[in-house]
Order: structure tokens, then C-alpha cells, then sequence
């Protein structure tokens, strides 16, 4: 069973990550992290005639990959936790809609990948099922849709915005004996915090308060120091949330992790080059980093214990129309190999 | 603390871009109505065939995916012509046109520009309401 520490679970399977698959767009395709991808899609609609389909095209594209590469059958999965930004969470549910298994869609906002991950996890671990898949997407073209002007609207972005990532990443897992895959090790799952930002165009700012909170919590809770992992990787804070994030840590808690710290919006897109303000964000932002890049760094060797703490911005448009300020998430996975 | 991580908007270059791009779109309407106004048409006439030129280069502009990337350089000096106003009701109806035509395209194409034709008309309103007292 589990072990409880404070509000970190300590995960007693071995439960590894046996494959794992990385699709993204064309701009991610450009980006530093290019050579990590499954597949690319150079065609922004992914052959479809709108984006919530294309988004869901896309999810599918890493699934399905992720399920080659080790050769098994959809049906041999227990269970699909899938989640996206879209209402209702279309994309996942019409990626799973071609799959006979088990569905679960959740919502974390940009920290799903994390909070799918944990949840599958705990569902291997409560011995209820044995293989299952955790995924999530984001599209950028159907986020600026859903939460901000048409495509082609000519505004001006602020230099705190993040441009939303364009990118699905999918892993399976089992309780597994191979030295060679992945594991988790543990799991923090993060409380909600709000420190009153308003601004819907700098994110990064309303996700580093709980980012802080889940990363300090873990640490006390396992009575760890951040040099005790090879690097802590962050969802998608951008420029802003990471300065912010490396300040709050170090004068609230008195924790210094800029040595180990890595975002991941910082590192899919080459922020002097791809025009994208503060980085990259949404679910697909370390989505598609974790299965593509940081899980075959893990493979390699170069990568032998991390903590992944994927963040995320609860607020729909109507609560920002609405005046609330945006709640931040931010769930934490401890990987290992 | 936020304020001070987050990195401001470069407001002078932002400012010269919009006056310099603004300017130019103002100065090419004069241009359409002096060409109108020599050609023999009333001035009233003149300004709106100018006008609708505006409008009509914005939508080709706009579907075929180029005022973005203008506007996204020239900002207000774009938006605040009636560049702006055409290219925020054409990007909708575009936008939309994947939700059908009468609860997509004509139900969304107004989302953006709804509100400046609200109140476009009621300070219209107010405005004339003055006038008249005025007068």
C-alpha cells in the first residue's frame, strides 16, 4: 500500500512509465526540444475542418504512438485519464471515442499532464487496474478561440503572455520490474492558491504561488533539499511565473532551487527567436516536454531522479469577465530510474 | 513583486509604430478621396467610397491571414482606423464559420465589435441630445 508522508504519497508498486509518445506543431517542431518529438505536424488544422478536432487529432496521434511503440493493443489498457482545455474537455473524450477502453476525463487546466499521471498511478497502485494511459493536448489555435480573440484578430500581445503550445503528450503505465522505464516514485497532489492576480494575460504569475507551495510542501514532507534531485521541472510559468516562482522559494521558505529549477514553457519554444513573449503554456507545454524530452533524457541516463510539478490556471473566461482573480494548481510527480 | 518581474510594454516604439502606421492608412484615405473628389463626386460620396475601400482592403487582408501580422507591429495604428473595425467583425465571422452559418458566423461575428457599436451609439445619442440643447 501507499505510504502517507504529510500530504506526499509514496507510491510502494514499482509503477513505470513502459512508453511513452510526444506530438506536437510546427512552431514546437522549430523549437529547441525539436529532435524529442514523435511527430510533427507541419498542417496547424491536422486535416480537419476546425480546431477542437484538429486538437483532438492530435491527442490521438501521441496516443496511438505511445501504444506502437511497445506494440499493444488499445484494449489492453484498463483505462484512459485524459484531460485538455476545452470545454467539456472535447479533445480527450473524442481521442477516447475510437478506443474500447475505460475513460476518465479530468480537468487541471495546464497541470492535467501531472494530475492524470498521479491518478493513474494511484489507480495501479490501489491493485483496481493494472495498465493504463495518461494523456492530455492543448492546440494553440483552439485556446485563443476559447479564451481570447479569433485568429486572425490583429491585437498586440503583452510581453507577460504565453503563447499556448500546440502539443499532445501521452504515457502508459503498469507495474513494471524493468530497470530500463521510469518510475514513480511518489506523487504530491498541490492546493489550490490565489493570490489575487487578475491579469489573465500574465498566467505565469497566478500559477508560481501554488507551484511554490506543492514544491516546498514535497521537500519538508520527504525531508529532501532540491540538490538531492538532478532537476525540478515546472509546467509552464513562463519568463514571469519562473522569476517569480525562484523569489517567492527563496524568501518565503528560505529555498534556493535555481540550480536544479527547468521550465518547461521556457525550454519547448526559443524565446529570442519564436516570438512568443514569456514562453509556452498549456496542458500540451509539459505535456509533450515530459513525454518527448525529459522521459528519454530519464532513458539515457542523464536524468536519474527529477521532480515534475506541472502547473495550472483555474479560471474560465466567464470568471475573468466576471472580475475573480485566477486560482492556481500545481501537482508534483517524483520520477525516477 | 509581479509588477516587477514581468517585463513592460515598449510603449515608445509601441507609440512612433502606431502614428507612423496609423498616419500612413490616414494619409492613403485622404489619397482615395482626393482621387474621388477630382474624379467629380460630392465630398459626402467621396469619403465613403474611401471608406469602404478601407474596409474592403481589411477583409482580404484579414482572411488571407496578413493583418495580424501587420497589427501585431503597428497596434492602435491600426485598430483605431476602420481597419480595426473590420478586421474585428471579419476574424469572428471567420473564426466561427465552423459552428454553422446563422449560430456561428452571424450569431459571433459581432462578439468584438458589439460593444463599440453600444456605445458608439449611445454617446452618438447622448451627443446629439447635447447639440440640440446647444443649438
Amino acid at each position: 500500500m501507499a505510504i502517507r508522508q504529510g500530504r506526499t504519497i509514496s507510491l510502494e508498486k514499482e509503477i513505470r512509465i513502459i512508453s511513452s509518445a510526444a506530438a506536437v506543431g510546427r512552431l514546437e517542431g522549430e523549437g529547441p526540444l525539436k529532435e524529442s518529438f514523435d511527430r510533427i505536424f507541419n498542417d496547424t488544422t491536422m486535416g480537419e475542418k476546425c480546431w477542437e478536432k484538429a486538437e483532438s487529432n492530435l491527442l490521438s496521434a501521441a496516443m496511438q504512438r505511445a501504444l506502437q511503440k511497445i506494440k499493444l493493443e488499445d484494449s489492453s489498457l484498463d483505462a484512459v485519464f485524459a484531460g485538455d482545455l476545452l470545454n467539456q474537455c472535447i479533445s480527450s473524450s473524442f481521442a477516447a471515442r475510437d478506443m474500447n477502453v475505460p475513460f476518465i476525463g479530468m480537468f487541471g487546466a495546464c497541470s492535467t499532464m501531472a494530475l492524470t499521471t498521479a491518478m493513474a498511478s494511484l489507480a495501479i497502485e490501489s491493485g483496481g487496474i493494472n495498465t493504463c494511459m495518461a494523456a492530455t493536448s492543448s492546440h494553440f489555435c483552439s485556446a485563443e478561440k476559447q479564451f481570447r480573440f479569433p485568429l486572425e484578430y490583429g491585437g498586440q500581445r503583452t510581453p507577460t503572455a504565453q503563447r499556448t503550445v500546440t502539443g499532445a503528450g501521452a504515457l502508459i503505465l503498469s507495474e513494471d520490474f524493468s530497470p530500463l522505464n521510469p518510475r514513480i516514485k511518489a506523487v504530491h497532489l498541490g492546493k489550490v492558491e490565489d493570490l489575487g492576480i487578475v491579469d489573465s494575460t500574465n498566467m505565469g504569475a497566478a500559477m508560481a504561488p501554488a507551484a511554490r507551495r506543492t514544491i516546498a510542501d514535497f521537500l519538508i514532507d520527504t525531508n529532501t533539499l532540491p540538490s538531492d534531485y538532478d532537476a525540478i521541472f515546472t509546467g509552464d510559468l513562463g519568463l514571469v511565473g519562473t522569476r517569480l516562482l525562484r523569489e517567492l522559494m527563496l524568501k518565503e521558505d528560505n529555498i534556493d532551487i535555481s540550480s536544479v529549477h527547468q521550465d518547461c514553457g521556457l525550454m519547448i519554444f526559443d524565446r529570442e527567436t519564436q516570438d512568443v513573449h514569456s514562453g509556452g503554456s498549456g496542458c500540451g507545454c509539459c505535456g509533450s516536454v515530459l513525454c518527448g524530452h525529459i522521459l528519454s533524457e530519464m532513458r539515457k541516463g542523464k536524468l536519474r531522479n527529477i521532480l515534475f510539478v506541472a502547473t495550472g490556471a483555474l479560471m474560465s473566461p466567464v470568471s475573468s469577465r466576471e472580475g475573480e482573480s485566477i486560482p492556481g494548481v500545481a501537482h508534483l510527480l517524483n520520477i525516477v530510474i | 513583486m509581479v509588477k516587477k518581474a514581468s517585463p513592460k510594454s515598449p510603449l515608445i516604439t509601441d507609440s512612433v509604430k502606431a502614428f507612423v502606421s496609423g498616419g500612413i492608412i490616414c494619409a492613403f484615405a485622404e489619397g482615395l478621396f482626393y482621387v474621388f473628389s477630382k474624379m467629380g463626386l460630392a465630398e459626402k460620396e467621396s469619403r465613403s467610397i474611401a471608406m469602404i475601400i478601407l474596409i474592403v482592403i481589411t477583409a482580404i487582408l484579414t482572411a488571407t491571414g496578413v493583418f495580424d501580422v501587420i497589427a501585431k507591429h503597428a497596434g492602435a495604428g491600426t485598430s483605431v482606423p476602420i481597419s480595426g473595425f473590420a478586421n474585428s467583425i471579419v476574424s469572428s465571422a471567420l473564426e466561427f464559420q465552423t459552428e454553422g452559418r446563422i449560430l456561428g458566423t452571424a450569431a459571433q461575428m459581432f462578439s468584438i465589435a458589439g460593444p463599440v457599436i453600444v456605445f458608439g451609439c449611445s454617446s452618438a445619442a447622448v451627443y446629439g441630445f447635447i447639440y440640440w440643447l446647444i443649438k
